[in-house]
């Protein structure tokens, strides 16, 4: 056999003290380690977050024209938050999907193997799902500004602090998704397509919902997303009505938690 | 073996599914491996060897039994395992969409490394394993012998002391898997690191291993070096002769060989052909047909072939390994 026993790789890292001996990284640095991998190929590729937009860039050329004007501001003022919140939901609903492809080709697998926490796994792959949310915010208002849309910059900002947090509540959700559905796409867009676009409508992102029947209205006051998108209108327009903002931060807020909650459970079961 | 194992394993046992689709994939697997080691489990699909690895290597739970790697229980201590363990699995580590670079560095960064150290050990393992072609586009670009040895730099970022490789040349072609295996080996030498890979191409196990652990049916059914298990098995020799009853005088004659422990060899008669198995068969050959000779019974036709490990596995297990040849489709169990 062999007498290669203490010949050490010379390339290795250095085992023991020393400034460069590898230390275990905190719980923040595996989160930040597992966002930063995940945004590397929108780094490299930053069109690819048009990806995600052909939707919403659809439904603001050929739908919002058909809009009647709304009292007290132009139709687009109105439209507009509404796509903004769609694009984050359809975005990080998508999560799951990349996940999945990294479970079938072995990356995911390898990563579960390295000493990166199962936690940091998710919430970081779920907190990269802003960066490409804002960015898609960005070309929206950049597309609208010169129609009639008015920039509020601080109301803006704000509505971007809580749609941050429903953008990684959904993202989280759609990775449990994505594990639980280990490799089966179809059941992984199933529930997904099953899922997003009755949020969407029970929100009132195309029409408003004010004319609905009784049980429509119901089951619209259960969606978080109708919170978050009425705090968004406020905020779009430059008002910062307490109670709608709150709301709106308590609900998407609410969907930050269950999704971490659920998805980090989910990945702390991942084989 | 004296060295200290590296990994212990006591009845390890995985089973899945519920209590009447139960299927076993290990069951009760004790195993001892010493540091420096290059060890194959070899086994046809299904044998259970990626389901031991994945214990090993703490993707899956064990049913029962225990199993220690680098001086850590994989259940009690998985953190400590995977800190002390590169993994190459059948798939690819590096994600398709990721450039290679990016994720030696990030796997650098999960291993603990300081960035400036991560990124010079990329460049190191870049310039070691011919990756410079390779790792500054998305990895999909990449062939599958190129991808391979990406995976496998993955899994030698933190310089571990267990390096675990499951089926590693599957979907290679022969030449990239001969290249593979010469990497194999020249890391093993290089690092002074145990290895440990399964694979269900004979070839492999017997040209790199220095200890073959064949599975089946989730058992170790032998364990030894390539060498021993074969020349246990003893040398096939084929001989026709000119006609039935002269075989049968020449499977008389046969039957009294002996191999050089006393072994007896194990002769069977077709018409006219006669297939002797014996230990030492080469050496044996010469003296075998020259008593013919003087008998009469010129040998027509002579075949000395040594055992294969395929032979070996025929022998343990009364079935061939290689019905589906090489080439065959990823591995099995990577269950649910």
């Amino acid at each position: 056999m062999s007498t290669t026993t203490g010949r050490a790789d010379p390339a290795a890292p250095t085992r023991g003290r020393g400034p460069d001996a590898p230390r275990r990284p905190s719980w923040l640095g595996d989160v930040r380690n597992v966002a930063v991998r995940e945004l590397a190929p929108l780094r490299r590729q930053p069109a690819s977050v048009l990806m995600a937009m052909m939707q919403p860039l659809v439904f603001l050329a050929l739908f919002a024209p058909l809009l009647p004007e709304v009292p007290g501001g132009s139709a687009l003022q109105w439209f507009v938050p509404g796509i903004v919140t769609m694009t984050a939901l359809m975005g990080a609903s998508f999560a799951g999907a990349g996940l999945m492809d990294e479970m079938l080709t072995g990356s995911h697998e390898r990563m579960l193997v390295s000493p990166l926490r199962r936690s940091a796994l998710l919430v970081g792959r779920a907190l990269k799902e802003v960066v490409p949310m804002l960015a898609q915010t960005a070309i929206i208002l950049a597309v609208v500004t010169p129609f009639s849309f008015d920039l509020h910059p601080a109301g803006v900002l704000l509505g971007m602090v809580v749609l941050s947090l429903f953008a990684v509540g959904v993202g989280a959700l759609s990775l449990a998704l994505g594990l639980v559905a280990h490799g089966e796409p179809w059941l992984f867009w199933g529930v997904q397509q099953t899922v997003v676009f009755p949020l969407l409508l029970l929100a009132g992102v195309l029409l408003p919902l004010d004319g609905a029947p009784a049980w429509l209205r119901v089951l619209a006051a259960l969606n978080p997303m109708t919170y978050v998108i009425e705090a968004e209108r406020a905020l779009f327009a430059g008002s910062f009505p307490a109670a709608d903002v709150a709301a709106g931060l308590v609900a998407a807020a609410a969907v930050a938690v269950l999704g971490l909650l659920v998805g980090v459970r989910g990945m702390r079961r991942s084989a | 073996m004296s060295r200290s194992p590296v990994i212990e394993t006591r009845g390890l046992t995985k089973h899945f599914g519920s209590h009447r689709t139960r299927v076993e994939a290990v069951r009760g697997l004790d195993l001892s491996i010493g540091a420096g080691e290059l060890v194959a489990l070899l086994g046809p699909n299904g044998a259970g060897k990626s389901t031991t690895l994945r214990m090993l290597t703490t993707l899956t739970p064990p049913s029962s039994g225990t199993a220690r790697v680098a001086g850590h229980d994989v259940l009690a201590d998985p953190d400590a395992v995977r800190r002390a363990i590169g993994y190459v699995g059948q798939g690819n580590g590096a994600g398709h969409q990721q450039r290679g670079r990016d994720e030696l560095v990030s796997q650098g960064r999960a291993h603990g490394l300081s960035r400036a150290r991560a990124r010079e050990r990329a460049d190191e393992l870049v310039a070691d394993l011919d990756l410079a072609a390779v790792v500054d586009r998305p990895t999909i670009g990449s062939s599958g012998g190129q991808r391979r040895r990406l995976d496998i730099a993955m899994g030698l970022v933190h310089a571990p002391d267990v390096l675990f490789l499951d089926e590693p040349s599957t979907g290679l072609d022969p030449q990239n898997r001969a290249h593979l295996q010469d990497l194999v080996r020249r890391l093993h030498a290089e690092r002074a690191c145990t290895v440990v890979l399964t694979t269900h191409y004979l070839e492999e196990a017997d040209a790199l291993a220095e200890r073959v652990v064949v599975v089946d049916h989730g058992r170790i059914v032998a364990d030894d070096t390539a060498t021993a298990l074969k020349s246990a098995l003893g040398d096939l020799l084929v001989l026709r002769l000119a006609d039935p009853a002269a075989a049968a005088r020449a499977a008389t004659r046969a039957e009294r060989l002996r191999g050089r422990q006393g072994q007896p060899p194990s002769v069977t008669v077709e018409d006219r052909e006669v297939r002797v198995r014996v230990a030492h068969g080469r050496e044996a050959v010469a003296g075998l047909v020259a008593a013919l000779a003087a008998d009469g019974d010129a040998v027509g036709s002579l075949e000395v072939s040594g055992p294969t490990l395929d032979d070996v596995f025929l022998a343990l297990t009364g079935r061939r390994l290689r019905e589906d040849g090489p080439g065959s489709e990823r591995s099995e169990e990577t269950a649910a």
